[in-house]
């Protein structure tokens, strides 16, 4: 059933410390609506529970990409289409970009925020598992002033995060890598445009030789909360890549995945496809670590 | 239940025209500019973001007027269908679409020459693969997408593209 107007507000504050006022006097009943994608959809199903909104979509503090010699900060505001317009991303940062890209349509995209996925808190999100790898970090704010976390371990469980009902995120913060990555993006859906994942790889390696010496690895749609896979990343630090070393990657990421079955696609199905695409960005001679440098 | 909310003023500009709403802050752009402005050529679909049919440009930018709530407008310029025509002169994409062929039941359509014009003062040249991009987010159950895609890259000749001498 349709929502009823008249029980929603939505405010639209001056400034941030106007927005934070808000959130501060009364925690937990005002929260943030920044570019809609996700809320109005549950709107006009009649599923939106909460009902009080403060409009922080004009709020320019929260604009914005800044570079420093060591960090690339998005505003939390950025939307997928900034993201991928971008230099400093597309160069360094591009499983963000090619997140962004495979996010919705272009009026998503053009909506759709950093910081509005992030605070949606859905395992199914493109940007988190590329965030993840490359080691973002949130700047949270409130009257209180601000804090930067980890996003390795924001997301708690399903729909839940380290934020109080107090604060609302600034910024997203992603250290400027030092050596030359590798990069690896896999999104796997119904069809290429518009669809949710069934499952969203993100990989980084650093190698020497044909020696991994470094990796990272992050996996959305396989868990209630999108996860960084340490443990399967212990398996291939220091290793070649050979069958053994694959096949060892592949028993442990088994281990370490809980995916479930819902709507989009089956516990068994997002286990297949999570391994065989570990192995083509282990393998692939194209697009993974075996391709030419 | 609730105390109702009240209506609020906005303030905002629609195909040139500067319009003061007074409607709820949650509404649907999509709902104001059919029912209060009488802008019935923005259509509804799936009324989730996904069918494209409800585009609208706000200060020039495409999106789903479905997935905007009208208080975010205060202040913006707003590009509906009906703005897209000078009078009784056609734009060059919907001269294209006639042309080709390129709507049949025609709930798409209006989103479709909406996405279309975008893309086209974005990127006044166009690859086949920009046209592909551009019209992702507007999906059409008739056409199969040939004649859309044909009607566009018509605008683009008709406009002196030379991308597509000997394509189509």
């Amino acid at each position: 059933m349709r929502a009823y107007l008249p029980d929603y507000e939505l405010k639209s504050p001056g400034s941030l410390a106007e927005a934070l006022s808000l959130l501060s006097d009364e925690p937990g009943v005002w929260r943030p609506f920044a570019g809609g994608t996700d809320l109005m959809v549950l709107f006009e199903a009649g599923r939106l529970a909460h009902k009080k909104f403060i409009n922080i979509w004009n709020l320019p503090e929260l604009r914005g990409v800044e570079v420093t010699p060591e960090h690339v900060t998005l505003g939390a505001l950025t939307t997928y289409t900034e993201v991928q317009a971008s230099e400093v991303l597309r160069k360094e940062f591009p499983m963000l970009c090619r997140a962004a890209s495979e996010t919705g349509g272009l009026a998503i995209q053009n909506r759709g925020t950093l910081g509005g996925n992030i605070a949606n808190a859905s395992p199914a999100g493109d940007s988190p598992p590329a965030l993840l790898v490359y080691d973002a970090e949130l700047e949270l704010v409130s009257t209180e002033g601000a804090r930067w976390l980890p996003y390795e371990g924001f997301h708690t469980g399903y729909k839940q995060m380290l934020m109080r009902p107090d604060e609302l995120i600034k910024s997203i913060r992603l250290p400027r890598p030092a050596g030359p990555w590798r990069h690896y993006y896999r999104k796997v859906g119904t069809r290429k445009a518009q669809a949710i994942s069934k499952i969203c790889f993100a990989g980084v390696a650093q190698l020497e030789g044909e020696r991994i010496a470094d990796v990272r690895i992050a996996l959305g749609s396989v868990a209630p909360v999108v996860v960084r896979c340490a443990r399967t990343e212990d398996v291939l630090k220091g290793r070649e890549i050979d069958e053994e070393t694959v096949g060892a990657a592949r028993a442990e990421l088994a281990r370490e995945i809980s995916p479930i079955d819902d709507i989009r696609s089956t516990a068994n199905y997002r286990l297949q496809v999570a391994l065989n695409v570990l192995e083509d960005f282990l393998t692939n001679a194209e697009y993974g670590l075996k391709a030419e440098r | 239940m609730a105390e109702p909310t009240s209506k609020t003023e906005i303030n905002c500009t629609v195909n040139g025209e500067a319009v003061r709403l007074n409607a709820h802050p949650m509404a649907r752009l999509l709902d104001v500019l059919r029912e209060e402005l009488r802008l019935t050529g923005t259509k509804e679909g799936c009324g989730e973001g996904e069918c494209g049919a409800c585009s609208v440009l706000i200060d020039g930018v495409l999106v789903n007027s479905c997935l905007v709530p009208v208080l975010q407008a205060e202040g913006t310029e707003i590009k509906t269908i009906e703005g897209v025509a000078s009078g009784e002169q056609l734009h060059a994409v919907q001269e294209a679409f006639i042309a080709c062929g390129g709507a049949q039941c025609g709930i798409c359509t209006p989103g479709m020459v909406i996405a279309a014009v975008n893309l086209l003062e974005r990127t006044p040249e166009p690859t086949e693969a920009d046209i592909r991009n551009g019209l992702a987010g507007n999906l059409c159950r008739c056409t199969g997408y040939m004649k859309i895609f044909e009607a566009v890259v018509r605008a683009c000749q008709n406009q002196g593209n030379d991308n597509f001498k000997s394509e189509i």
